[in-house]
């Protein structure tokens, strides 16, 4: 099957762009992640989910509601950005937009569960870790990432993956719209020709 | 877009403002960290320099370099070499050699954070200059407003005192104006610039007619040694006609919240009871001004040297 058969448009997909994983999909892919969480955690009660915004926040979300729904357990989930961290901060001329950080909890002997919505280098991920020392220290630092597009360049594997997509260059790989939302639900979509940094100029992507 | 350096709340406009304001909203909750440090600023160097006493201006940068994690020097200029009659521009070439990444000016006269931004590599920080323009002071109140009252957009502005010698005052009107409040002005005649109200400004000689409606009063320090006699007859007349106490209040909102730049002389622009009760903004205000400078020292230090390329 071409990549042209399996185009789709909507609202919130753009032009060029082609759906690899959409809302139910996603839906889908969280309830998976959720029962492996369950599955490959000793305490469950010391599950702590930190979503790396934006992408990660709706995920981590609906993690805990699944994790809610199928065991009856709540986990924390908290937000923290990880752009004062970046290790590119010297070599860029405009300064990236800071994101909300929000830790309703301590993070002392709990497991964190990073959540991304896209992981390629790992420089967000190593960020996060260095961001969640400065908040105490974890039990266990584990990784969710929704899609995993290969690429890395530090020494990070997930715990938890939803998809592989293995993509070439010029290709991006991002999450938009929301759950349920009626200006786009929530899709994962690959697009050609739009470099990375572009990508995050316009306020989306995620460039690790 | 926010250039080089900061000098003035006149070169900004609303966006760079509402972009800084952001910025250290989400710096403020560094501050809440148990570790009260991130690692932005790593390797880069700030230098104060400081040719006018300002203890509370200083500490603040030097508070928000360190959160940023920037090496933090303070080049107290009273004491150094100026004394031995090396002018402001060698003084800043000397610095200039020794590579800093950032330098922050404050100066008894107007212009000179502009002279020293002009032979300097480094972007230039105007910590106050004369009666010119002391822009940090002015976001950090921007900020305190916003955060107090939800939107500065369409709130009345009272700003009440010297205002013919206040950079803070200076710096504070052109920064509500862009930000869409009405700012009105209030103080003896001599001390209301000849027209002020070119500016955008309501000049007002009666503070009752002045605080009328307010949702926002802003006293600025009176520097009584200097002006007493002069601008007006006496510190306890002032105190009488413009200082600040719950009875004069009445005539602002029931909500309206009490700023003070700091260092507060009780007494005069603000009676006892008000300097220590009246809605407690005035030390959220030195709260927000680490948040504001750690803001500004993250947005400026990002510009490469001579201009970057965008």
């Amino acid at each position: 099957m071409s990549r042209d058969e399996v185009q789709q448009t909507g609202p919130g997909v753009p032009r060029g762009a082609r759906t690899i994983l959409d809302e139910t999909g996603i839906r889908r892919t969280l309830m998976r992640i959720a029962h492996e969480i369950l599955e490959r955690s000793e305490d469950p009660d010391q599950l702590y989910l930190v979503a790396i915004p934006n992408g990660g926040v709706p995920l981590a979300r609906q993690i805990a509601g699944n994790l809610q729904q199928i065991a009856d357990l709540r986990v924390a989930v908290g937000i923290l950005d990880t752009t004062l961290y970046r290790d590119d901060l010297t070599s860029t001329n405009e300064r990236p937009m800071l994101r909300r950080t929000e830790m309703p909890s301590a993070v002392d002997d709990r497991v964190v569960l990073l959540v991304d919505d896209v992981v390629k280098t790992g420089r967000t991920i190593r960020a996060a870790m260095d961001a969640l020392t400065d908040f105490g220290r974890p039990r266990a630092v584990q990784v969710v990432g929704l899609i995993d597009r290969g690429h890395r360049e530090l020494p990070i594997k997930l715990d938890y993956v939803g998809k592989n997509v293995p993509t070439g260059p010029g290709e991006n790989v991002r999450l938009l719209g929301e759950f349920g939302g009626l200006d786009g639900r929530l899709a994962v979509v690959i697009e050609r020709g739009t470099s990375d940094l572009a990508m995050e100029a316009v306020g989306g992507g995620e460039i690790g | 877009m926010i250039g080089r350096d900061l000098l003035g709340i006149e070169d900004l406009d609303r966006a760079d403002i509402e972009r800084i304001l952001e910025t250290a909203e989400h710096m403020g909750e560094i501050g809440e960290r148990e570790v009260k440090k991130v690692p932005t600023l790593r390797g880069r160097t700030l230098v104060n320099l400081f040719f006018e006493g300002s203890t509370r201006t200083q500490t603040s940068f030097e508070i928000a370099g360190k959160r940023l994690s920037a090496d933090v020097v303070n080049f107290s200029a009273m004491s150094s070499s100026l004394a031995k009659s090396e002018s402001i521009l060698d003084t800043a070439r000397t610095l200039d050699a020794m590579d800093p990444d950032v330098v922050v000016v404050r100066h008894g006269v107007a212009g000179v954070p502009k002279r020293i931004a002009d032979v300097l590599e480094a972007p230039v920080i105007n910590a106050g200059d004369g009666a010119h323009e002391h822009p940090t002071q002015a976001l950090l109140d921007l900020f305190t407003v916003s955060r107090e009252k939800g939107r500065i957009d369409g709130l009345t502005v009272t700003i009440v005192g010297d205002i013919l010698h206040s950079r803070v005052a200076r710096s504070n009107i052109y920064g509500f104006l862009k930000m869409g409040a009405e700012v009105r002005v209030a103080a003896p005649p001599p001390m209301i610039p000849p027209a002020i109200e070119t500016l955008g400004v309501k000049a007002f000689t009666s503070l009752r007619e002045a605080l009328d409606g307010a949702d926002v009063v802003m006293a600025l320090r009176i520097q009584n040694e200097r002006l007493a006699g002069s601008y007006f007859p006496s510190v306890r007349e002032y105190a009488a006609t413009f200082g600040l106490d719950r009875g004069k209040l009445r005539y602002a909102k029931d909500d309206a919240i009490v700023m003070h730049p700091g260092p507060v002389n009780r007494g005069v622009e603000l009676s006892h009871d008000l300097a220590d009760h009246r809605p407690g903004v005035i030390l959220d205000q030195v709260r927000n001004g680490v948040s504001i400078r750690m803001a500004v020292l993250y947005l400026i230090s990002g510009r490469r040297p001579s201009g970057g390329s965008d």
